[in-house]
């Protein structure tokens, strides 16, 4: 196969991929539509803990005056990030605010000053080739990177290399599996370069040899965007993968492009390998070089209730009502608002609460779109036997969904293997009998979680 | 037909053998047991419901007939019962104040405002992990049941505001309904323990009132006329030392504006005079701005 790349675009079956998973409508119609920027909102909410770990330490007092990129949180401890300010402003408050999760966490409240520009008032170019790989670690950690393709993972833990043995490949996620979200591809068309540099940032901390970035293949303008933009040395390879979901999930891409499997209870980087999103490091490779830190993010905002769908750069902190407002979205009609893909992102009840670091997409459906009433009754389980057949980590979703029924989670952890299951919805979107299987995995999940703490 | 003979006479010796190692086996190993753990067992209520403290009702046995607990903390048995359990075992029966499980929210469907309808999976677990469930209120009782589901003595019923009420004669303080909620709003509370803030909203007072209307406010009132260091205000919240709590008095609730502090009777919680009066009895409607 790699004898013949340029006929790759004309046989997507001889793609790498991973087995069963599943084919929804991908609904990318932003994919075209240039990214484009959001004005500030009057009043910007920062949660203190926008990453999966510690909370952040507030820098400042109500009343400070901040300046955009200035840090107003530093890290507590190793597994935490520090915050920038997105904007110039005045810290009004610091208290608990509503966030998407449904609980109140501690935030920062910025107002913006009405003369707020896109100027960064804070931060020093620095020399990025003369730093050592802690060093780069160094400066990915103050620039308050995570994992921006929705789990929010500290960027600098990713990029740290493990104490046992040795990783040989990063593996650079531009899948985008999920549908109607585009925020990574177009990133991969318009941030090229700084991807490439990025890249380049996390191949000398990690110390590996070679990066693989794997896009599926119904992005094929993105592919060659960034084959044009390889570096010569060869490290570097972009490789199309078969469009199918869940391909962007951790573990399904490590197998296609690899044809590694990450062992039930292992890491990846127990294997050699560290996969990290496209979106993380063409922002690594955006920053670092100019010494600031994460204040915005590229958000998907579509779905058949937005007037205005596309890709925005929006502000951290910006509150959702305000994204919606710009996007266009007629409040009357809308029915269901998910924060993330449709099919792992979660649903908010509440427009008040701020879009932060893990948010790549806001998708706004209407009446039209969520079925109700008898589409929508749960049915009981007829052991079709569909979802054995696309669960990408090979569970039996059925029997565990009974299981959760009879609330035997105890068995679903020990004999099902429920940990394996990264609650990517596959098994729920093919249901015909309209089982919450994933829904019942997570109360499973958190349920075990309470026991085991 | 001597080796048929042989067989059975071999048949006959092997089972004699095994039979006399069970028999030294049986002697050997035997394991004194208490027979009055059987007879305790016996007159405990042998639901296992863990409210003693131990891991079921045998377990409980043991640790009577050992002397290591006392008869009253069964609190599933009558005091009848557990003064017959001390009298067999010649034990003091020990005194064990009720105690009933507690809900901190009174924000029924006809006074705590929606945000968002919820339509997924039917439990207050499930609503908790999609987004927090649909009430305003981010701390407040999610009302679809799991603790009715869970109690195993009936003693919790959803009221027509889809608001649990705990039956305190059928309670035995087991402490299942507090592992369910995911919003933790259950708590053992001595039958003594009569002041009560049936609130945990700590949003500020005005955003309080306009997510639910029997929200505490945090106005301070209560903490006015309680004698001193009965009450404060704690993160926008009224909070009970009930170290104090023979200072409690009914006249605390008189001025309570929202009627959130209440005075618990054996069969009602009673509110202020001064607490603003809900006649509403159908839900309120669902309000995007909240």
């Amino acid at each position: 196969m790699g004898l013949f790349p340029f006929c790759m675009p004309y046989f997507p079956f001889l793609n790498k991929t991973f087995p069963r998973g599943i084919h929804p409508a991908d609904n990318k119609s932003t994919a075209t539509i240039p990214i484009r920027r959001l004005p500030f909102a009057t009043q910007l909410t920062l949660p203190l803990n926008q990453h999966i770990g510690k909370q952040a330490l507030p820098m400042v007092q109500p009343g400070q005056e901040v300046v955009r990129g200035q840090p107003i949180a530093r890290a507590d401890g190793f597994m935490s990030v520090p915050l920038h300010a997105p904007a110039d402003g005045v810290v009004e408050a610091i208290e608990p605010r509503p966030t998407a999760q449904g609980t109140w966490m501690d935030s920062i409240v910025l107002r913006v000053f009405d003369a707020s520009t896109q100027e960064y008032g804070w931060g020093e170019p620095q020399d990025m080739d003369g730093l050592t790989p802690e060093g780069i670690v160094r400066a990915v950690w103050d620039a308050g990177l995570v994992g921006l393709g929705g789990a929010a993972f500290p960027s600098h833990v990713k990029i740290t290399p493990p104490k046992e043995g040795r990783v040989h490949t990063l593996v650079v996620n531009g899948c985008e599996c999920e549908p109607y979200l585009t925020c990574d591809h177009r990133l991969m068309l318009e941030l090229t370069d700084d991807l490439i540099t990025g890249i380049g940032y996390a191949l000398r901390a990690l110390g590996a040899e070679r990066a693989v970035i794997g896009v599926e293949d119904n992005k094929q303008d993105a592919v060659e965007a960034i084959r044009r933009k390889l570096p010569e040395n060869g490290l570097i390879d972009v490789q199309a993968v078969r469009t199918k979901y869940p391909q962007g999930a951790e573990k399904m891409l490590i197998h296609s492009l690899l044809g590694l499997d990450v062992p039930t209870g292992k890491r990846a980087s127990e294997l050699g390998v560290v996969v990290n999103n496209v979106g993380t490091l063409a922002m690594m490779g955006r920053l670092l070089p100019q010494g600031h830190g994460l204040t915005e993010r590229v958000v998907t905002v579509t779905g058949p209730g937005i007037a205005r769908p596309g890709d925005y750069w929006v502000p951290l902190g910006t509150p959702m009502r305000h994204v919606l407002d710009w996007a266009g979205a007629p409040g009357v009609s809308a029915r269901e608002i998910i924060l993330g893909g449709p099919m792992m992102g979660q649903a908010v009840a509440s427009l008040d609460v701020p879009v932060t670091k893990g948010v790549s997409g806001i998708l706004v459906f209407d009446d039209r779109h969520i079925p109700s009433g008898q589409d929508r009754r749960v049915r009981p389980c007829i052991k079709c036997g569909e979802c054995l057949r696309v669960c990408p980590m090979g569970l039996n979703p059925s029997m565990l969904g009974m299981l959760a029924a009879k609330a035997e989670y105890d068995a679903m952890g020990s004999t099902f293997h429920l940990g394996d299951c990264f609650e990517c919805g596959s098994c729920t979107y093919v249901c015909p009998s309209n089982i919450p299987l994933v829904q019942q995995f997570r109360v499973a999940k958190a349920i075990l979680r309470e026991r085991a703490a | 037909m001597s080796s048929l003979i042989y067989a059975g006479v071999f048949m006959a010796l092997l089972g004699l053998m095994l039979a006399w190692m069970l028999a030294m086996a049986n002697r050997r190993l035997h394991v004194f047991e208490d027979p009055r753990i059987d007879r305790v067992e016996e007159m405990l209520p042998r639901s296992n419901c863990g409210a003693c403290g131990t891991a079921g009702c045998r377990n409980f046995a043991e640790e009577l007939v050992a002397g290591r607990i006392e008869p009253a903390r069964c609190t599933v048995n009558t005091m009848d019962a557990n003064v017959f359990i001390a009298r067999f075992l010649g034990v003091d029966p020990g005194k064990m104040e009720k105690r009933v499980a507690r809900l901190a929210c009174a924000g029924g469907h006809h006074v705590a405002r929606m945000r968002a309808r919820y339509e997924g999976l039917g439990t207050c677990r499930a609503a908790a992990v999609a987004g927090g469930g649909g009430k305003a209120c981010a701390w407040g009782c999610l009302g679809l049941g799991d603790c009715e589901t869970v109690c195993d003595f009936d003693a919790i019923t959803m009221n027509p505001f889809s608001l649990p009420v705990v039956d305190a004669d059928r309670c035995t303080a087991c402490g299942d309904c507090i592992e369910v909620c995911p919003k933790d709003l259950f708590s053992l509370q001595p039958i003594s323990h009569q002041l009560w803030v049936a609130c945990k909203n700590r949003a500020d007072g005005d955003t309080a009132e306009l997510q639910c209307e029997v929200a505490c406010t945090a106005c301070g009132k209560c903490v006015a006329d309680a004698p001193a260091g009965l009450m404060r205000l704690e993160r926008e919240l009224a909070v009970i030392d009930y170290a104090r709590n023979d200072l409690a008095t009914p006249l605390i609730i008189e001025r309570c504006p929202t009627g959130a502090i209440v005075w618990l009777e054996r069969h009602e919680a009673k509110k202020g005079r001064g607490a603003k009066r809900i006649l509403r009895t159908t839900p309120l409607p669902l309000e995007s701005g909240a």
